[in-house]
């Protein structure tokens, strides 16, 4: 008896704190989100911001898209996010409504190892499909010259690099090519992993970064932060409106500009090959996937954090090499934010 | 004679645990590869083509794949760790072994993502720009060698596994050296031995059991490790007979494939490569007890 008295005395102070801090964290709304990996380096800047902000704190794993979409379907985060919209089959697992909300735009540059080449490599969609097809086996190949007039091309072996991962760096890069090349669309397809005909398979952004750097002849995919951190040399790319492109954050902006016309209400599409001129042609949206109604404080803090992203947070974006959305397209998708309802 | 018996009741429950948490890997992997088994039959274990978009699934090449890369380090590692647990036994003044083991050692503890990055930045250009055009100007009529020399590929995967099952082995040949009695060297020296001979009779033939105890040890470990291998091995699902050439393993396409993956097929195609490699390693396993067994009656 004497015993347990001293014990339940020692004890006290814990079960004190365990109250206070009980009692803190009901006052501060809490947000679980998992999903892209991609955005990461963004989103942990904006959801400190807003939580400085707004006092909402918000924990988000970067366990890729796919884990993302997995764990909102079972519901144990309040958001996902992914680089790649939901398809209908996985949308129709979900019990209740999930809405897509684009925060930025990323790009997916060929990054190539060429010391002999000092300009920008110019290359078309055409001879993009046939490089990751294996069709083309020289660097000196008569139709890469042909884009090229006046550099001088070396005859060094072409060594295509892909991602080995399942990412949506991938989906994006292959759904350009399908696009474009009905025999790649019919022969490779689209998707997170697929069955690259020929090359070598680095993982993720740094082992394709890494297999490009050391292997004169390499070219690969990556994602445009990456190529801008690391230095590589970068292709231009010739968009649907015949121009040779960069890519730099204003031409993949521009690439959402020229794919508003045709853009469905729920923002699920795919923008790569997009019209008008300054657009480059391989650019994707990220999304943040949340209920279209729910609960209490929690899908209030969401709301307020959309409509910060689509505004306040937009300014952030450039600084880390994320594309803005274009005004006109902020100003739709904030019209949807209004339409999550708080019950 | 009470305390005894919840002793050994307690003993009891910790080995079944073991057991029990066997059997539960098996039965889960098992009942989760089961969808993608049923869809693919035996071609799942011999074809060779893996596309998830068209939702064919065939593991031959991981197969191929996992075994020949492991292989290959044991036949680098194995020498130079039973070398060199012999120098630090038979040869070598007790405080200098005791700081070459202390090395060695430390080799276990580099997370196995810095050797992927030294394979990709140092191992792999080494390979390409030197070892890799020595061997194919020489001895390119041997399809091991043939190919062009891309670096990232089967060799660089078996020398980073080689180099990671190093600690390991060597630890493992020392401690069987050192359990030998020292009689028996003295027994072989009296009779006339030299140091060499000393070694062969007394030392390693006497290890022999223990050795292979040791190589089988290793070889578990290069069968999983993921990291590494995906970093340097290339990720192509295909069999080839050149060392050059890339290739993959069952660890790498899952741990690449397992985060991106959402169809259901897919999944339950990961969960049977998962199973693949605990049956391979379980096969490899109790093989070699068999066969050490056997050698030891004969």
């Amino acid at each position: 008896m004497k015993s347990m008295n001293r014990f339940s005395l020692l004890l006290s102070p814990f079960v004190l704190l365990a109250t206070l801090s009980g009692s803190m964290v009901q006052a501060a709304v809490q947000l679980q989100g998992a999903g892209a990996t991609f955005p990461y380096p963004l989103y942990s800047k904006w959801f400190s911001e807003f939580q400085k902000k707004s006092g909402v704190e918000i924990n988000y794993q970067s366990i890729g898209s796919g884990g993302g979409i997995n764990q909102l379907l079972k519901g144990t985060v309040d958001f996902g996010a992914s680089d790649a919209p939901m398809t209908d089959q996985e949308l129709a697992k979900s019990p209740t409504k999930i809405v897509h909300i684009p925060t930025v735009l990323g790009a997916v540059v060929l990054a190539y190892n060429l010391p002999e080449v000092k300009v920008p490599l110019k290359l078309s969609s055409e001879i993009v499909a046939e490089l990751f097809s294996g069709k083309v086996q020289k660097w000196n190949d008569a139709k890469i010259a042909a884009l090229n007039p006046g550099v001088v091309l070396p005859s060094t072996a072409l060594l295509p690099v892909y991602r080995a991962d399942g990412s949506g760096t991938t989906a994006i890069f292959t759904d350009y090519l399908a696009k474009v090349s009905p025999e790649f669309k019919s022969s490779v397809g689209s998707g997170k992993s697929v069955k690259w005909p020929t090359g070598l398979g680095g993982k993720g952004n740094e082992g394709v970064t890494g297999v490009i750097k050391q292997t004169p002849g390499a070219i690969g995919y990556v994602e445009l932060v990456y190529a801008e951190s690391n230095k590589m040399a970068v292709a231009q790319l010739k968009n649907s409106a015949g121009q040779f492109v960069m890519p730099t954050l204003e031409s993949v902006t521009a690439a959402a500009l020229g794919a508003l016309k045709t853009m469905p209400a729920d923002y699920r599409v795919s923008i790569t090959n997009a019209e008008g001129k300054k657009a480059y042609p391989i650019s994707g949206f990220t999304y943040l996937l949340v209920q279209k109604s729910g609960k209490g404080p929690k899908q209030q803090a969401i709301k307020d954090l959309l409509k910060w992203t689509v505004t306040e947070g937009q300014k952030m974006a450039p600084a880390l090499s994320y594309a803005p959305l274009p005004q006109e397209l902020a100003s739709k998708i904030q019209s949807t934010i209004q339409g999550i309802q708080v019950e | 004679m009470k305390a005894d018996r919840i002793f050994i009741q307690i003993l009891r429950a910790a080995a079944g645990v073991s057991l029990l948490i066997l059997a539960a890997f098996f039965i889960q992997m098992f009942w989760s590869s089961l969808p993608a088994l049923r869809a693919a039959g035996m071609s799942f274990f011999s074809g060779t083509d893996w596309d998830p978009n068209q939702d064919v699934f065939g593991a031959g090449a991981f197969i191929y794949g996992t075994l020949v890369s492991s292989l290959l380090a044991l036949l680098i590692a194995v020498p130079i760790s039973v070398a060199t647990a012999l120098c630090l036994t038979e040869i070598f003044p007790a405080k200098i072994a005791g700081v070459i083991s202390f090395l060695v050692e430390m080799l276990a503890a580099i997370p196995s993502v810095v050797f992927g990055l030294w394979g990709v930045f140092v191992l792999s250009p080494l390979l390409r720009s030197s070892v890799q055009p020595f061997l194919s100007e020489r001895f390119s009529w041997i399809p091991l060698f043939s190919g062009p020399p891309l670096g990232i590929g089967m060799m660089s995967a078996g020398v980073i596994l080689a180099i990671m099952i190093t600690p390991t082995l060597t630890a493992l040949a020392r401690e069987v050296f050192l359990s030998i009695p020292t009689l028996q060297r003295e027994a072989a020296q009296a009779l006339g031995a030299t140091r060499w001979e000393t070694i062969w009779i007394a030392v390693l033939k006497n290890a022999k059991s223990g050795l292979w105890g040791a190589i089988i040890l290793g070889w578990g470990r290069a069968l999983g490790e993921t990291m590494a291998v995906t970093m340097v091995i290339g990720n192509r699902p295909q069999i080839s007979a050149s060392l050059f050439a890339p290739a993959q393993t069952l660890a790498a396409v899952l741990a690449n494939e397992y985060a991106e993956a959402t169809s259901d097929l897919h999944l339950s195609a990961l969960s049977a490569l998962g199973f693949t490699l605990l049956l391979v390693s379980t096969i490899i396993h109790l093989g070699a007890k068999f066969w050490i067994r056997r050698g030891r009656e004969s």
